[in-house]
Parts: C-alpha cells; sequence; structure tokens
C-alpha cells in the first residue's frame, strides 16, 4: 500500500518536473486596487498555459519598492510615475485597469444616492471648512433632503494609498486651496478626521460611526452595502457610480499625447463622466534582466487585455479600450527589449 | 565534569541578548540617522507630519502614545486591584479558580480580536452612549469640559485607552495576584484575630507588605500598554493631530508605523518612522528604570 502510493507520488513528481522545465514562474506585487480582478486573470491565464503568475498585493508603493530592488518582475501602482522619473529608473509605464472611487456616507434615514455632492462642497468637508451635514452649500445641492443638523466625521486612509492618490488629485484639480495646502500624494497631512487602515478600514469606520463620509472603490461600497452619495460632475452634470459613468470617464481619456501614458483619469470630460475614477499602471524595467520572465509577464497581459473583460465588468472595473491596448502593445515592442530586440512581440 | 560547559552555555546565552539588544538600538540609530540629521531635536516637538512636504514630527505620536497608556493603565489598575483581592481574600474557594481561569483566558486573546470587538461593539457603545453622557455630564466643569468635548464620534484616545486598560488587566491582575499571595497567612489570620474588618486586613497589613511587587505590577502593565498596536490602530482613528479632548482622534507611535510603514516611500519618510521607533524604544527603556529606582526606593523605606 505505502510502496505503491511512494511509487505514485514519484511518477507524479517526474510528470510534473517534465511540465515544469518549460513553463516560467514569475513575480508581480503592489496595488492592492488591481488585485480581485488581476487574481482571477490570473487563475483563468493559469488554465490556458503552463506559466505560473503570482501577485502579491503589497500596496503601490510595496511593489515600486519591490520592482527597485529587482524582486519581482513587474509592478503594479495606481499612482502613475512621471515619465522623467521613469527614465531615471529605465523603467516602462502602461495602464491595466480603470475602476471608480466613491464616497460612502452613514446618515440614518437616508437612502442610497440620495444625496448629491459636488467638489466644492466634498473640498470643503474634507478641508474642514464645512463641519454639518445642514451646511447651506449641501443644502443648496440637494434642495429636496431634509438634512441632519449633525457634525460630519470626514473619514480618510490611514495607510499609504493609491487611493488616496487619486482622491487627493480630484480634490487639489477642483480646489486651488486644496493644492496648495494639502495636495496630492498616497498619504498627505489630513486637516481633519479619522483614519481607517485599508478600504476595509474606511468602510468599517464609516458603517460604525454614525453621520460619516469616506472614500472607497467602488467594489469595497457595493460588497458592504454602503450607502454612497453621487457627484456633479466637471460638465455640471449630476451622475451616479455606475460601470458605465467610470467608462465614461475612461473613454474620454487621450493617452496618445501622453508620454509613458501618464495621465490620471480624475474630473475627465463628458457629460456621463464619473469625476473620480482610478487606474493602475504596470511598470516594469525597460531592459528586463530575464528576458523570459519579462516575456511571459508580457504575455499575460496580452492575454488578460485580449480575455479579460468579462472578469473586470463582473466584478465592475473598466477595461482598458482595444485602441489603447493597440498603443500599450506598440509601445511595448518599441521599449521593452534585451539586446537591442523587442522582449515581446504580437 | 559537566560544570565548564554548561556554565560557557549559560554565560554565552546572556551574552548574546545584551548583542541583541545592542543591535537592535544600533540598527535603528542607523536607519534613523537621515531624520535625526534633518529634523534633528525639533522632531521631538515639531506637530507636523506631511508626507508631501517632508516634514516630520514626533509630538502628537508620542503625546498620543503616553496618554493612551495612562488611561489604560489607571483604568486597568482600579480593576485588576478589584481582581486580585477579591480572587486572593473575598471569593470562595469554587468561584475563586473560574475567575482565574477566565482571567488568564483573556490573557490568551489575540490582540487583533481586542481590536475588532472595540471596533465593531465598543466604538458605537461609546459614540451612542458613553461618550454623550460624559459631556453632559462634565459640560459646566472648565477645564473637564474641554477634555470630554468634542464630536462624540466614538473613535480617539478614551476609546483606545478602555480597550487597552482590558487588553492589559489579564497580565496586571495575575502578577497581583500573585505577589499578594506571598503574604503569610498566619499574618492576615493575626490581624482577623484582633477583630480587624477585611478592609483593615487589605489596608494596613497587605497593602504595605506587597507594595513593591503592586507597583511592579503597575508598571509592567504600563510598558505592555505602550507598545500595544493591533488593537489602538482599530480605534484610536489614526490622525496626527493634538487634540485636547480625549474624544477626537489622534495616534501613537506604534499605530504610526503599523499604519505607514508599508507605504512610506522615500528616505525621509522611512527613517521618520524609524525613528519614532527610536523614541518608543528609549521611552519603553526610560519607564522600566524609573521602576528599578521607584521600587528600590519605596523598598528602602519599608525595608
Amino acid at each position: 500500500m505505502f510502496r505503491s502510493l511512494s511509487l505514485l507520488t514519484a511518477s507524479a513528481g517526474l510528470v510534473l518536473g517534465g511540465s515544469l522545465a518549460s513553463a516560467e514562474k514569475i513575480t508581480g506585487g503592489g496595488s492592492t486596487f488591481i488585485y480581485p480582478v488581476l487574481a482571477k486573470w490570473v487563475s483563468n491565464y493559469e488554465e490556458t498555459s503552463s506559466n505560473k503568475i503570482n501577485y502579491q498585493p503589497i500596496g503601490s508603493g510595496g511593489g515600486i519598492k519591490a520592482l527597485t530592488s529587482g524582486t519581482v518582475t513587474f509592478a503594479a501602482s495606481d499612482m502613475p510615475l512621471h515619465p522623467d522619473e521613469l527614465e531615471k529608473r529605465g523603467w516602462g509605464q502602461w495602464p491595466m485597469i480603470t475602476g471608480g472611487i466613491v464616497l460612502a456616507v452613514n446618515l440614518p434615514g437616508i437612502k442610497d444616492e440620495a444625496i448629491v455632492l459636488d467638489g466644492k462642497a466634498l473640498t470643503d468637508i474634507y478641508m474642514g471648512n464645512i463641519v454639518s451635514w445642514d451646511h447651506g452649500d449641501i443644502q443648496k445641492l440637494n434642495p429636496n433632503v431634509d438634512l441632519p443638523d449633525r457634525h460630519i466625521t470626514v473619514v480618510h486612509r490611514s495607510d499609504g494609498s493609491g487611493t488616496t492618490f487619486n482622491f487627493t488629485n480630484y480634490l487639489s484639480k477642483v480646489s486651488p486651496e486644496w493644492k496648495s495646502k494639502v495636495g496630492s500624494d498616497t498619504v498627505v497631512s489630513w486637516p481633519t478626521g479619522v483614519g481607517g487602515k485599508g478600504n476595509a478600514g474606511v468602510a468599517n469606520y464609516v458603517e460604525t460611526i454614525p453621520y460619516s463620509i469616506g472614500y472607497v472603490e467602488y467594489a469595497y461600497a457595493l460588497q458592504n452595502n454602503l450607502t454612497v452619495t453621487t457627484m456633479t460632475n466637471q460638465e455640471g452634470k449630476v451622475v451616479k457610480p455606475s460601470l458605465d459613468s467610470f467608462q465614461s470617464a475612461a473613454a474620454n481619456a487621450d493617452y496618445a499625447d501622453h508620454k509613458d501614458f501618464y495621465l490620471i483619469l480624475t474630473d475627465q470630460p463628458g457629460d456621463a463622466s464619473w469625476p473620480i475614477v482610478a487606474t493602475t499602471f504596470i511598470l516594469m524595467p525597460e531592459k528586463p534582466s530575464s528576458e523570459a520572465a519579462a516575456k511571459t509577464a508580457l504575455d499575460f497581459m496580452a492575454w488578460s487585455y485580449a480575455n479579460g473583460q468579462d472578469v473586470s465588468k463582473h466584478l465592475d472595473y473598466v477595461s482598458i479600450p482595444q485602441n489603447v491596448v493597440t498603443q500599450i502593445e506598440k509601445y511595448w515592442t518599441a521599449n521593452v527589449t534585451s539586446n537591442g530586440q523587442p522582449v515581446w512581440s504580437k | 565534569m559537566k560544570d565548564a560547559p554548561f556554565r560557557l552555555g549559560t554565560r554565552a546565552s546572556a551574552w548574546l541578548l545584551i548583542l541583541i539588544f545592542a543591535g537592535i538600538l544600533a540598527s535603528l540609530l542607523v536607519l534613523s540617522w537621515p531624520s535625526i540629521r534633518g529634523f534633528g531635536v525639533g522632531f521631538l516637538v515639531s506637530s507636523e507630519w506631511n508626507p508631501v512636504t517632508k516634514e516630520f514630527g514626533a509630538w502628537p505620536s508620542i503625546v498620543g502614545t503616553i496618554v493612551c497608556s495612562l488611561i489604560a493603565i489607571v483604568l486597568g489598575t482600579i480593576l485588576s486591584f478589584g481582581i486580585a483581592f477579591f480572587i486572593t481574600e473575598i471569593a470562595p474557594r469554587r468561584i475563586r479558580g473560574v475567575v482565574a481561569r477566565l482571567i488568564e483566558l483573556m490573557a490568551g486573546i489575540p490582540s487583533i480580536i481586542y481590536g475588532m470587538w472595540g471596533l465593531f461593539v465598543l466604538v458605537p457603545f461609546m459614540a451612542t452612549t458613553v461618550q454623550p453622557w460624559l459631556m453632559k455630564v462634565f459640560a459646566p466643569v472648565p477645564v473637564l469640559n474641554q477634555i470630554f468635548g468634542g464630536a462624540p464620534t466614538g473613535v480617539g484616545l478614551f476609546t483606545a485607552g478602555v480597550v487597552l486598560a482590558i487588553m492589559v488587566t489579564p497580565l496586571v491582575s495575575s502578577v497581583m495576584r500573585d505577589v499578594l499571595a506571598t503574604v503569610p497567612a498566619s499574618m492576615k489570620e493575626a490581624a482577623y484575630a484582633v477583630s480587624a474588618t477585611r478592609w483593615e486586613v487589605i489596608r494596613y497589613v497587605l497593602l504595605p507588605k506587597t507594595k513593591v511587587g503592586l507597583i511592579g505590577a503597575v508598571i509592567l502593565g504600563f510598558g505592555r500598554a505602550l507598545g500595544e498596536t493591533m488593537a489602538v490602530t482599530f480605534v484610536i482613528g489614526n490622525a496626527h493631530a493634538l487634540t485636547e479632548s480625549l474624544f477626537m482622534p489622534t495616534t501613537t507611535i506604534a499605530a504610526s508605523i503599523a499604519n505607514e510603514f508599508n507605504e512610506a516611500t522615500g528616505t525621509l519618510y522611512r527613517s521618520a518612522l524609524m525613528e519614532i521607533g527610536l523614541i518608543l524604544f528609549v521611552i519603553t527603556f526610560l519607564i522600566l528604570l524609573a521602576s528599578r529606582l521607584l521600587i528600590s526606593l519605596t523598598s528602602r523605606q519599608s525595608g
């Protein structure tokens, strides 16, 4: 009995060993924003390929650190790096997925999507200028809602986060005061409020503290059944957070004019566009140390662009449009090289 | 003769401990050097914590750490005193065992569980019941209405202190219980024989006899409270802000490091986090030193 078992495992080991020899095993790390989609892509991809992709959601900053020290083949970051910075590091960059950031509120008696906010009111709340829900500016946006005379508890992220970067980037675009006093980064010096760790931390605080407001990824708001607000966008139209309004913001993105796809999709034009949209970017060395690993990573990404749309849509993320994918694939052939030859070709 | 290798082994263990201690201190110093050089002594008293402009100061997190631990140890000591005296002096033997087991069980609960319980149970209770009540009670009192003022969000120093108090109670009360158990039964019986009440036995026999050990228990609890991380991170609100109200969010050194280290990009930011770690190290060290001093002083007086 035991003997046959050991024989069996030995032969299984032989078979596995044989198939592993030709397969590549690569590691990536970074953004938690992209993780739910990427994890699904990886498991679907591994059914069609012998390659193995191991992605660790350690945060955008962590991913950049890991790529700098060379422990991963690619990093994912919700904050794009500036082309100058990329050139200094010798890295390439392209967008992988887009998603929405929404405002969750805890307002007893007020229904989902019943409150409208605009950029100015939102900035004033996060600035600490508006401290009560029945403030004139909020009331003016919501003439038919009976707003409570209660202190607003502002909730933000306490850890460094690409979500914070995109959110503060939006506030900086709509408010010169925010831009000069606070600015935009993965962690900022918040004028007011409490900090929750991760999207889950913010969602938990919003759920437990009455009359609070916080920003989270759309998926978290959906999963936790949080009450969310609608927003007034750049065109002055009131929009609801949904895949359609995120898509509209992404559709107006003009990557072609931006070197290294350096474009942040907040406050985009378009009647139907949701104002706070975040894109996760992939970072990879332009002269990879392992050609085979780099090729595997790019193969996987090309496969995901082509076959991953259903997964993205199902999880409420917006896929990168086909015309942009074509640009990205051209970018790969032109920039990611080994001994002067492109690592990947279509 | 097995004596020589045994002596060598124990000596090596002792030296290894000293080496590890020195190694930790040295690596903290080296890693926080950019921040020490960049901000100097001002780092200790600056309230600025701005990763965008790369300006950092430790003052709010130092104050948050110490105040939070003080709240915890004050509440925890009162609770532990009661538990320890109850178990050793008052409770019937059968109940004594049950309470003692429960305390041991509490000590075994991981801190993250306390944090989750704090966030989902204690925070709403604080926000809707305890804090509004305290605000109402202290509203007419000049200074206390500031300390117990602000918006009752349930998140902040006070709640963190309460969660910590519950967490240090098992440790403090079991040490106190062991200390009280060292008092010989004959001494207590002698006091009861001259018709002393229970309170008098506690006040005039147990307390003077065990003073040093009880202080030691409190300091041990304080040291534990200083470095507690996960439970505090859940309920303190994580805002780098000085606050005069106990109900407002602030941060502690350990919570800041847990929150920010993973995404701290740039040398200065990382070394600033390392430096607050170094400060926590020094604070804990000073407190242990002070406790040694206090214990030797009190034992000399009573001895």
